[in-house]
């Protein structure tokens, strides 16, 4: 067997006297499309902020390769999270620039690329996702879809090899859900990234998935395919999917 | 706002502020005492009480120069005064610097009284003459006594 | 039971220490990045211009009133010594020395420092600054360095801008309502600042202004960390206003040390 891509081992956390993560093991794989869901409030979100170094573990470790993120040299790390992209719930766009600015923002402040070519390969990527001719506006005065688009462009323009999305298709409609389902594996086919998408969109998204993580109390109580987890015994596991299922837009 | 219009008013901000700073700092705080050409004496005060430094120099009533430094002579416990004076102003050797009061509660300065000698005073001479800050404490007193021995 | 209170003042204790030396951290990495290339000249650009150009107003109209009064209350206590000449010497000395940068930048916070913790305090909740995070991008040196740089430009011109216009308004009250002569006015005036009195006040306004940006942005930048638990708008809103009264308060406290040591 391969080393995984990105492996979490027996990672706890705490906030407080809330115990969120009690020992996830997980294992994610290069080029591949892992879902993880679960029920609100397990902290899948958590999961993923991991990876990013947003949060850390109170103990366990995160292997990247094979070798634990925290061992890793100043330049190995960042060379790791310059090629991880985050899209955050919220989009959590800038709201004091705009649309233009940024999607432009990771490049410019990170490399010292030309204007012309930041230019070219900005309006590529709105062109790409459809969002082409609203450089000037700012994201109050977009749409939630265009917002999401906007979001998504900003992770993409990296040319990323890893994208973690949190929730991407929250506040969408059906259509719109679907577009972006259709969005991220098109554009996983074409870029070949790494994508760890935190989703509530059951069964839709088994669709997209290669891998699937159950995450439950604090644990991750399923680990397989799309086909795997429709068949699963493990207890819960056909709960969840079915009680999900019928509440979908919670 | 556009970069252009915001570099406009950041521009006008800008000036306006050196030129108010510019004005506080040349016109109110002297900076052409650094500009000008000038040239020390010293002089030996048995008081220089309430004489600041960058006090006035007048002569005849006009701002010839300023007080660049008060010591203490160790040897003979008097007062050591610098007096930076405008390069153009020369002095006789026998001159009096004496240090007065504008007003009776106003600051100190130093008046030079000029002499009638040939000799010029140099950079890094001394005041033979000198008269100390008048005490008005002990005028007073002197008034007093002088009240009761009649 | 005296054991709880003894927790309680142990637990304020390591409390404020922890959040002493986070301040710390935060102000040095800040005035670090600084010093590291490329200057964000754009940023340092749109932040002289919302703290110190459009301060500029503000600085006009309490800079005018403050001197104005000033010579009113300074003719009047001089007159009844019969010393109403030295009033350009009250008024400016009191200016230059004191009101100027202390006024100035109890203004420029209620102004520019409210807004500062508000926005950055809303980049926190709204997890922009997380974003900034994910992307490698030094948070701090998006967020706070260019408003340090830029607030360390703008105190010391809008302070000169407060001293003349509150000159200004001495001189309007003083000579053209009281009758004092407006000569003997303006000598005092330019007689009695020194040198020193100029740049001490300077030399308030700049370390005015790294007190009130580092509060303001420091304030901002953890408002999810406080300690009532306030998250949110209301997290927002106790960000601004512990930014603006801490602020107001480390500034005449920080006036009084300096003043101390530069008398």
């Amino acid at each position: 067997m391969t080393t995984p891509f990105i492996q979490f081992k027996n990672i706890k956390k705490q906030f407080g006297a809330l115990e969120v993560l009690k020992g996830v093991n997980l294992s994610i794989a290069k080029g591949q499309v892992t879902v993880v869901i679960g029920k609100s409030g397990t902290g899948k979100s958590v999961l993923l902020k991991h990876i990013v170094g947003l949060i850390h573990q109170d103990s366990g470790q995160l292997l990247i390769q094979g070798e634990p993120l925290d061992g890793l040299s100043k330049e190995k790390s960042c060379r790791f999270k310059n090629k991880t992209s985050y899209m955050f719930q919220d989009n959590a766009l800038f709201d004091f620039l705009t649309v233009y600015d940024n999607i432009a923002l990771p490049l410019k402040e990170t490399s010292k690329i030309a204007d012309a070519a930041l230019q070219q390969k900005v309006h590529a990527r709105m062109k790409q996702l459809g969002i082409d001719g609203i450089d000037n506006k700012y994201p109050s005065e977009l749409s939630g879809g265009m917002r999401k688009r906007v979001a998504l462009a900003r992770a993409l323009v990296t040319d990323p090899e890893v994208i973690l999305f949190d929730e991407p298709t929250t506040g969408l409609d059906p259509i719109r859900k679907k577009n972006v389902h259709t969005m991220i594996k098109a554009y996983q086919k074409q870029f070949g990234f790494t994508a760890v998408i935190v989703s509530h969109d059951i069964p839709q998204i088994f669709d997209l998935a290669q891998h699937i993580a159950l995450l439950d109390e604090g644990i991750i109580l399923f680990e397989g395919s799309g086909q795997d987890i429709l068949h699963s015994k493990i207890p819960g596991v056909q709960a969840f999917i079915q009680g999900k299922s019928s509440m979908e837009h919670e | 706002m556009n970069e252009k219009k915001r570099n406009f008013y950041v521009g006008i901000f800008v000036i306006i502020g050196i030129l108010c700073g510019g004005y506080l700092i040349i016109v109110m705080g002297d900076l052409s005492v650094f500009f000008k050409d000038r040239y020390t004496v010293h002089g030996y005060f048995s008081s220089a009480s309430g004489l600041k430094k960058s006090a006035v120099v007048e002569l005849a009533g006009v701002k010839i120069g300023h007080v660049s430094a008060i010591s203490i002579d160790t040897q003979f416990l008097v007062a050591r005064v610098a007096l930076d004076i405008d390069r153009k102003i020369a002095i006789s050797e026998d001159s009096i610097a004496s240090i007065k009061t504008s007003g009776i509660i106003g600051e100190k300065y130093i008046e030079i009284l000029p002499g009638g000698s040939d000799t010029m005073l140099a950079h890094g001479d001394e005041i033979e003459n000198t008269e100390s800050s008048l005490d008005i404490e002990s005028l007073i007193r002197k008034f007093i006594f002088s009240d009761n021995a009649l | 039971m005296i054991t709880c209170y003894i927790e309680a003042i142990g637990s304020f204790f390591v409390r404020f220490v922890a959040s002493a030396g986070q301040f710390f951290l935060f102000f040095m990495s800040g005035v670090k990045q600084i010093f590291s290339l490329p200057v964000q000249t754009d940023k340092i650009l749109d932040h002289i211009w919302f703290i110190g150009a459009k301060s500029v107003f503000v600085i006009l109209l309490t800079g005018l009133f403050t001197g104005m009064v000033l010579g009113l209350q300074g003719y009047y206590t001089l007159v009844t010594f019969g010393s109403e000449a030295a009033l350009g010497t009250a008024v400016s000395l009191t200016l230059i020395r004191e009101l100027g940068p202390v006024l100035g930048a109890i203004m420029i916070t209620a102004r520019a420092g409210s807004a500062m913790a508000a926005e950055i305090g809303v980049m926190r909740m709204s997890e922009q600054i997380d974003a900034l995070v994910t992307m490698q991008i030094d948070p701090v040196r998006f967020v706070f360095t260019p408003r340090l740089f830029a607030a360390v430009l703008s105190f010391p011109l809008l302070t000169a801008l407060f001293d003349m216009v509150g000159i200004f308004g001495g001189y309007l009250s003083g000579s053209l309502l009281l009758g004092i002569n407006e000569a003997v006015y303006m000598d005092r005036v330019i007689h009695s600042v020194k040198m020193t009195d100029i740049w001490g006040g300077f030399f308030k306004s700049i370390v005015f202004a790294f007190v009130v940006t580092t509060i303001c942005c420091y304030r901002g930048y953890y408002s999810h960390e406080n300690r009532q638990g306030e998250f949110g708008a209301k997290g927002v809103s106790l960000a601004t206003t512990n930014a603006v009264v801490q602020s107001c308060v480390c500034v005449l406290i920080c006036d009084y040390v300096i003043t101390s040591f530069l008398v």
